[in-house]
């Protein structure tokens, strides 16, 4: 047996994203998860001879939109081929699909681990049309749904520039960060939306003489966490299988596809590549080609927006948010966008990026709505956060007032003029608390002034006194400042 | 005119590939009938195509496409009417073993 030392995982991924669109790819039975079984199928899906299919323009336009997004060069001329296929999930005996002109190719897509950037090159990315589904739980037969038969999928194709398992996590949670952005899918991980299929292999290292491993495809994993899982099984795995035998390696021994299971966390072997089938691809007579004009690339470019990515890093940068209230702000378009516009209307970047998501996107979250449902606008909660980065009100008064906005469509300065929240600025006033809070509490006076031990809490004591007597009116800062002073006082 | 001749190792891997069981005469006659319209087909092969683009299409014509709008489906029942059996308003079809997606 030989220990291996240096190992480098090499890890590309096929994912099948499903778009947003009201109908199939190809006809115009509605696509609808939870429909009853077979009550979203007609001639068309189900394959009946002398039906013919007709392209779906919007699942076109969003392919091509991701394409964009993920830095591809889009195909001004594709078209529809024919991937040879048996099982009675696709009853055509193909799938409908693109080979050697995909719609999109050559693209790289940037994302962060931990805060630092990473790329992946994307290889191609072409439309084709989901399989239905087979249920294997009745003993002795297979019953079929074909209600998501001809739902329009992207599949996308990385090469295989992923070092790690967590890169790839990261990876595949910023796809759909993306599609989510553009619109293009729900990637609702639940509803199977995404799938994903890794395909992992090392290279290892021994004696200066690199050995790599044959590659495992894991085959339709559709959650963040058994990719990651997966992943890292498959990296020991191979590494294990190696150091018992030399020879396992590309050219000795054959590539597989294997399936995950979530329950044993372990991949099965399912089939070596060399059995794998024969796709018999050809060019499909019943659709015509698709040329793409520079109108029509233009108006699909002007749908672009700011990938997440990039919207993140400069909420960070810009802004001065922390990267992690940047990923929370950014990880929903709407609010991405409500936020840009807070900061627009002067909103004090740090200041707004703090509320907005300790106070608004708290708010948001115990409804159970988004922050943009919330009815508060953004001229609010810019006003909002001007007023604490101004004094007016402190931290406390500006919860209450926010409290407040969620119920009145008021301005926040009418509103805190109203519930007299406005912070007191007034030195003599805040004194005068000062002073009685010193008067009502000796013990505390005293231990604030001569017992080290105590003496942070004492005057923390104090203060929370102050602000009481103020009616949580005073400016903290104050209050902390004529604390001292009159501490120093015998 | 160039023949080829379809072997009847080539006939029985198309045939798994379709899923089709057929007998050892079956692929013998299969096999030279294959071979004669793959020589037919050939006869193709005599033109020169060296400064012909290649077509995706016969029909001269692109971009055919419908709006995102739905269409009434089928009922199951329409949907089913055809089918050997059927059970639940499901297809009810032969164990399948080895499943893969496409
Ligand atoms: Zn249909």
């Amino acid at each position: 047996m030989t220990v291996a030392t240096k190992v480098r995982p090499i890890i590309g991924l096929e994912i099948h994203v499903q778009l947003r669109t009201r109908t199939k790819l190809f006809c115009g039975c509605e696509v609808q998860t939870d429909a009853p079984p077979n009550s979203r199928v007609c001639g068309i899906c189900l394959g009946h001879p002398g039906t013919l299919p007709v392209m779906n323009r919007v699942a076109l336009e969003s392919a091509a939109l991701a394409g964009m997004a993920l830095g591809c060069e889009i195909a001004r001329f594709t078209k529809w081929d024919r991937k040879s296929y048996y099982y009675p999930d696709l009853p055509k005996n193909y799938q409908i699909s693109q080979y050697d002109i995909p719609l999109a190719a050559g693209g790289t897509f940037e994302f962060d681990v931990d805060g630092s950037p990473r790329e992946i090159r994307i290889r191609r990315a072409h439309l084709e049309e989901d399989a239905g589904k087979n249920i294997h739980d009745t003993p002795g037969c297979t019953l079929v749904d074909l209600n998501r038969t001809g739902t329009p999928l992207l599949e996308i194709v990385t090469e295989p520039d992923l070092a790690s398992a967590d890169d790839t996590y990261a990876f595949c949670v910023e796809l759909q960060r993306l599609v989510r952005h553009l619109g293009v899918s729900e990637a609702d991980m639940q509803k199977g939306h995404m799938r994903f299929e890794p395909n992992v292999n090392v290279a290892i290292e021994h004696n200066g003489r690199e050995y790599r491993t044959p590659i495992a495809e894991v085959k339709n994993i559709n959650s963040f966490k058994f990719v990651r899982q997966a992943i890292s099984y498959e990296i020991e795995r191979q590494v294990a299988v190696w150091e018992e035998n030399n020879d396992y390696v590309i050219g000795k021994a054959s590539n597989e596809n294997r399936g995950w299971d979530a329950d044993r966390g372990v991949t099965e072997f399912q089939r070596g590549k060399e059995a794998a089938h024969d796709y018999r691809y050809f060019p499909d007579p019943d659709l015509l080609p698709v040329q793409l004009s520079d109108e029509t690339l233009g108006s699909i470019r002007a749908q672009l927006v700011e990938r997440p990515v990039q919207r993140r890093r400069r909420f960070a940068s810009e802004y001065g948010l922390s990267m992690k209230d940047a990923e929370t702000i950014v990880e929903h378009r709407p609010t991405a966008d409500l936020f840009d516009e807070v900061i627009k209307l002067g909103g004090p970047a740090e200041i707004a990026g703090k509320q907005f998501v300790n106070v608004w996107l708290k708010h948001a979250n115990d409804r159970g709505v988004a922050v943009t449902e919330l009815g508060v606008e953004a001229a609010r909660i810019a006003e909002l956060a001007k007023m604490t980065a101004e004094g007016t009100v402190n931290k406390t008064a500006a919860n209450q007032l926010a409290d407040a906005m969620l119920t009145r469509s008021n301005c926040p300065s009418a509103l805190a003029k109203e519930l007299g929240l406005v912070q007191v600025q007034d030195a003599d006033a805040t004194a005068r608390w000062v002073d009685e809070a010193f008067a009502a509490n000796q013990q505390a006076v005293s231990d604030a002034r001569t017992n080290p031990k105590k003496m942070q809490a004492a005057i923390g004591f104090l203060r929370g006194q102050v602000m009481k007597l103020s009616g949580g009116k005073a400016d903290p800062k104050l209050v902390g400042k004529l604390i001292e002073e009159r501490l120093q006082q015998p | 005119m160039t023949t080829r001749n379809l072997d009847i190792e080539t006939v029985r891997h198309v045939a798994h590939l379709a899923r089709l069981r057929i007998s050892d005469e079956e692929a013998a006659l299969y096999a030279a009938q294959l071979s004669k319209i793959v020589a037919y087909v050939d006869q193709l092969n005599e033109v020169d195509t060296s400064n012909v683009e290649p077509t995706a299409h016969p029909l001269p014509l692109m971009n055919v496409w419908r709006e995102d709008n739905p269409t009434p489906s089928w009922t199951p029942q329409q949907a089913l009417q055809n089918a050997p059996q059927s059970q639940n308003n499901f297809f009810r079809v032969p164990k399948v073993l080895d499943q893969e997606s496409p």
